[in-house]
């Protein structure tokens, strides 16, 4: 199946976005954003496209929306700044400065799951990302599809505390069977 | 689902195998139900010798994380160097010496090679035949020589570097590899003989252990594991990467989805490794071994990155995640095994206890990679 064909029929999901990729600089070919409601479908369709999968992670962003926000802050006050600047070596009053970006109205921190499947004929990796609230990280399970995402899953679950509903045996994997903490969120400390 | 589970009486009992059994090569465990001397359900336990290498990697720098590397996989340690070192420089944009590749990949083959053999002496152990194990650490001891006078160590290499490798080989390693080379052919023989065509590694390994295509795709299994089942899939040809595109090697695919397949394909990739030494010792470029100004800080530029080798076991994937700074935000091992080993409760449902312990043999499980 040709890349272009995969990368359409997963592109026809609702709310789905298809990014080619180079692969060179990269190692993956296509990157898919999906959420938590379109997840289930997009994998029926790389499934169905013969697929196989080969892991699921997370990644945690904590406090990546607050350092963007800063990040816009300080270049829009530069930009005053320098407007100001030069209209003073001109001997002109500065001109009437934009207003400030608003910090977005959503500054919950979120949690990232990235799902890497690939094909054994024609080589094309998919990296397929859905992001969740760190405050209710919930997520359907695919294990009815792959059956090889069930321990993927309780990994995943292991390290960042994400719940997979519907996965039959959620308990943990790799840390000990009593672990209640998730060690690779930014915030764990040991 | 055979017969016999599906006329299940209720006198089925819990047998717990490992986590302290020659089995299962390591500390893993595996819960099961029996019904007499048949498997009804089986559930591997892991986590017995997790270490977070993952969080550790968040911890240290890049260049810090390196000998990390070769404590997951104490088999195949080079291919661990190798996916780490190509991922970074991948991230970081740094170019390698050809000289440096090709050792790379002759130093990485002689520890598939290794490998292999560990997994041949330690199977064949499995079955219940004890000398093949003398005769393939025999083997071994060679490569181990030869790696450690240029490495430093003998198991635990930390040998590649940003930008090409830690020391270049010499006259020693060069004459000692064709030897090596040649010997390895002459035993390659002796093991068909001895072993392979043996009656009673025959009846114990054809038409057992049936792991279908469809299955390992839904479970993501790779290396010689899908390659028994008739996948031709190996990332050194299907996502070329270093210099492998320049050498003449065969993939050997096996169509019987049983444990000989699996059995085979081993034996056979060895002889193709054999080939790709051979190939690159008679290439060897001069030049540099190590980029003459390799970076000692290293500051990948910010995104995400996949790299994949192929490792004794299968298809090994590292991605990292770098936020510019002098250690990764996140890096996530995708190891062989731990998909491998995933499809063994399904695999074994209906099998003879013996018979199972044969395919798990077959999955050449190393436990450290699966735990991380």
């Amino acid at each position: 199946m040709h890349r272009d064909a995969i990368a359409g029929s997963i592109a026809a999901i609702d709310g789905v976005i298809v990014t080619p990729c180079e692969y060179d600089s990269k190692g993956y070919c296509l990157d898919v954003q999906v959420t938590a409601q379109t997840l289930l479908q997009a994998v029926s369709v790389i499934d169905h496209c013969g697929f196989f999968i080969e892991a699921i992670t997370g990644v945690d962003w904590l406090g990546e929306k607050t350092a963007r926000h800063k990040e816009a802050l300080d270049r829009a006050k530069a930009v005053i700044a320098a407007a100001a600047k030069s209209a003073a070596e001109k001997g002109e009053e500065p001109p009437p400065a934009p207003p400030l970006p608003q910090p977005p109205e959503d500054m919950t921190d979120e949690l990232e799951v990235v799902y890497d499947f690939n094909r054994y004929d024609d080589f094309c990796r998919i990296s397929m990302r859905v992001r969740v609230p760190r405050s209710t990280p919930c997520l359907p399970t695919i294990s009815a599809i792959y059956s090889g995402a069930d321990w993927h899953e309780r990994e995943t679950h292991d390290f960042f505390g994400i719940r997979f509903e519907g996965h039959p045996n959620l308990v943990p994997l790799l840390l000990p069977e009593d672990a209640d903490f998730h060690p690779l969120l930014k915030d764990f400390k040991a | 689902m055979s017969a016999i589970v599906e006329k299940l009486n209720d006198e089925t009992f819990v047998l717990n195998l490992g986590p302290q059994h020659p089995a299962t090569h390591g500390v893993l465990r595996v819960k099961l139900r029996m019904d007499g001397e048949y498997i009804v359900e089986a559930e591997p336990v892991l986590g017995y010798i997790h270490r977070m290498h993952e969080k550790m990697g968040e911890n240290r720098t890049w260049i810090q994380y390196l000998p990390n590397t070769a404590r997951l996989d104490y088999l195949h340690a080079l291919a661990f160097n190798h996916v780490y070192v190509n991922a970074v420089e991948r991230a970081a944009g740094i170019e390698v010496p050809q000289r440096a590749e090709y050792i790379r990949v002759i130093t990485a083959e002689l520890n598939r090679i290794s490998s292999h053999l560990v997994w041949f002496g330690a199977f064949i152990m499995d079955l219940g035949g004890f000398s093949p194990l003398l005769y393939a650490f025999d083997d071994r001891e060679q490569i181990l020589d030869l790696l450690e006078a240029i490495t430093g160590s003998r198991l635990t290499y930390c040998y590649f570097r940003f930008g090409g490798v830690s020391c270049d080989i010499d006259d020693q390693f060069i004459t000692g590899s064709r030897a090596f080379v040649k010997r390895m052919r002459e035993r390659l023989d002796m093991y068909r003989n001895l072993v392979t065509n043996n009656i009673i590694t025959i009846k114990r390994l054809e038409d057992v252990g049936p792991i279908t295509a469809e299955m390992c795709r839904k479970y993501g299994a790779t290396g010689p594991v899908a390659r028994g089942s008739g996948i031709n899939f190996d990332v050194r040809r299907h996502e070329p990467y270093s210099v492998y595109p320049e050498f003449d090697f065969d993939i050997p695919v096996y169509h019987e989805c049983d444990n000989m397949a699996r059995y085979m394909v081993r034996m056979d990739e060895m002889e193709q490794s054999l080939r790709i030494i051979e190939q690159a010792l008679d290439k060897l470029p001069d030049g540099p071994y190590l980029l003459p100004k390799a970076p000692r800080i290293v500051k990948p530029a910010k995104g995400d990155f996949y790299q994949a080798v192929e490792s004794a076991r299968g298809s090994l994937g590292l991605r990292i995640v770098s936020d510019g700074s002098n250690n990764a935000y996140r890096l996530k091992w995708r190891s062989p095994t731990f998909s491998n080993l995933s499809l063994f409760g399904e695999a074994c449902i209906g099998m003879l206890l013996p018979d199972a312990l044969a395919l798990m043999g077959t999955l050449d499980l190393v436990i450290p990679e699966i735990d991380r």
